[in-house]
C-alpha cells in the first residue's frame, strides 16, 4: 500500500493535471468537509448582513450611488452607509435614501422642505444637489411629498469608488458568473494542510 | 409676501414668502480662535472634499408644528474662499408654506448650516452659530414685484 501513490504523481505533467488529480484523489469525506466550510462562510456573511440591518434599522444599510444627481459630493459607484432609527427626525439638509412607491430603485437626495405636525406626522420634499428642480417629477403621479415610510435610511458615512464592483457586476453579468466560479473553485479546492 | 397658487406642487393657494438677505460667514475658523501646531483650526482639513451650505427658514404655523424650508444653498469646495460676504441675496427656491402660515408670522428663524462631505468617512451636519429672526407682515403684497 505504501508505494502506490509515488510513481503515479510523477507520471503526470503540468499544473492542470495536478488539479484534476487532486480532485479525484479527494475522497467523499474531504469533499463534504469543503462544502461545509463553504456553507459556513456564506452563512456567516449573511448573518453579518442581517446584523447590520438590525443595528442600523435600515432594510438596506449599505447602498451604491447609481446616478450623478448628487455630484460633486457623491459620484456613481460610491458607497453609502445608512441608518434609519425610528426616533431620528427628518430635517432640512439631511441626505436621505428613499424609494418611490412602486419602484425598486432607491434614490439618494437631500431634504429641502419639511412640514411636521404636532402628532409627529412628517411630509418632506427632496432634491438632488446637481439637479435644477426638486424631485416632484420623480415621485408617483399626483404625489407631492414623501413620508417617513418611503425612507430607506439617512446617509451617515461614505466611501468613494468601492461600490463600482457591484455596478460592473450588474452591467456585465458574465463578469459576475466568472467571479463566482473562481471563488467557488478556490473554496472547494483549498486544502487545509 | 403673497398668497398665490403654489405652482410648484399642490394646487391649493398657499403663502409665498419673499426674503432678501445678507450672509457674512467665516467658515474657515472652527469652534475656537486658538491655533496650535497640530490642529490647523480649519474645517477644510485633508479629509474634507467640500461643504454643502444652506440657509434654512424654520417656523411654526397653525397647520404644522415645525416647518423647515431651504431658501438658498451653495457648494464650497476645498480651495474656495472660505469667507462669505453676500449681500442682497434673493432666495434661490420658492418659499412656499404648506398653507397660509406666513401671514402675520412673527418668528421665522433663518439659520446657516452645512454638510461636511469628506473624501471618505462620516457625513456630519453642522449648524452655524448665529441666526436671524424675521417677522412677516400681517397683510399680503399685491403690487410690488419681486
Amino acid at each position: 500500500c505504501a508505494g502506490r501513490a509515488g510513481p503515479e504523481r510523477g507520471s503526470r505533467g503540468g499544473a492542470a493535471m495536478d488539479l484534476f488529480g487532486d480532485l479525484r484523489r479527494m475522497n467523499k469525506r474531504q469533499l463534504y468537509y469543503q462544502v461545509l466550510n463553504f456553507a459556513m462562510i456564506v452563512s456567516s456573511a449573511l448573518m453579518i448582513w442581517k446584523g447590520l440591518i438590525v443595528v442600523t434599522g435600515s432594510e438596506s444599510p449599505i447602498v451604491v450611488v447609481l446616478s450623478g444627481s448628487m455630484e460633486p459630493a457623491f459620484h456613481r459607484g460610491d458607497l453609502l452607509f445608512l441608518t434609519n432609527f425610528h426616533d431620528d427626525p427628518i430635517r432640512a439638509g439631511e441626505i436621505v435614501v428613499f424609494k418611490v412607491e412602486g419602484r425598486d430603485i432607491p434614490i439618494v437626495h437631500r431634504v429641502i422642505k419639511v412640514h411636521e405636525k404636532g402628532n409627529g406626522n412628517i411630509k418632506f420634499l427632496t432634491k438632488g444637489d446637481n439637479n435644477e428642480v426638486d424631485d416632484r417629477g420623480l415621485y408617483k403621479e399626483g404625489q407631492n411629498w414623501l413620508e417617513k415610510k418611503d425612507v430607506v435610511g439617512r446617509a451617515r458615512g461614505f466611501l468613494p469608488y468601492v461600490g463600482m464592483v457591484t455596478i460592473i457586476m450588474n452591467d456585465y453579468p458574465k463578469f459576475k458568473y466568472a467571479l463566482l466560479a473562481v471563488m467557488g473553485a478556490y473554496v472547494l479546492l483549498k486544502r487545509e494542510s | 409676501r403673497k398668497n398665490v397658487e403654489d405652482f410648484t406642487g399642490p394646487r391649493e393657494r398657499s403663502d409665498l414668502g419673499f426674503v432678501t438677505f445678507d450672509i457674512t460667514a467665516d467658515i474657515l475658523n472652527g469652534k475656537n480662535g486658538l491655533q496650535t501646531f497640530w490642529n490647523k483650526n480649519t474645517i477644510f482639513d485633508w479629509n474634507v472634499k467640500q461643504l454643502f451650505l444652506y440657509l434654512s427658514a424654520e417656523y411654526s404655523t397653525k397647520n404644522n408644528a415645525l416647518n423647515q424650508v431651504v431658501l438658498w444653498d451653495k457648494i464650497m469646495l476645498r480651495g474656495d474662499n472660505p469667507r462669505l460676504s453676500l449681500k442682497d441675496m434673493k432666495s434661490k427656491y420658492f418659499f412656499f408654506d404648506d398653507g397660509n402660515g406666513l401671514k402675520g408670522n412673527r418668528n421665522i428663524t433663518l439659520t446657516l448650516s452645512w454638510n461636511v462631505v469628506p473624501n471618505a468617512g462620516i457625513l456630519p451636519l453642522v449648524t452655524g452659530s448665529g441666526h436671524v429672526s424675521v417677522p412677516f407682515p400681517d397683510t399680503y403684497e399685491t403690487t410690488k414685484s419681486y
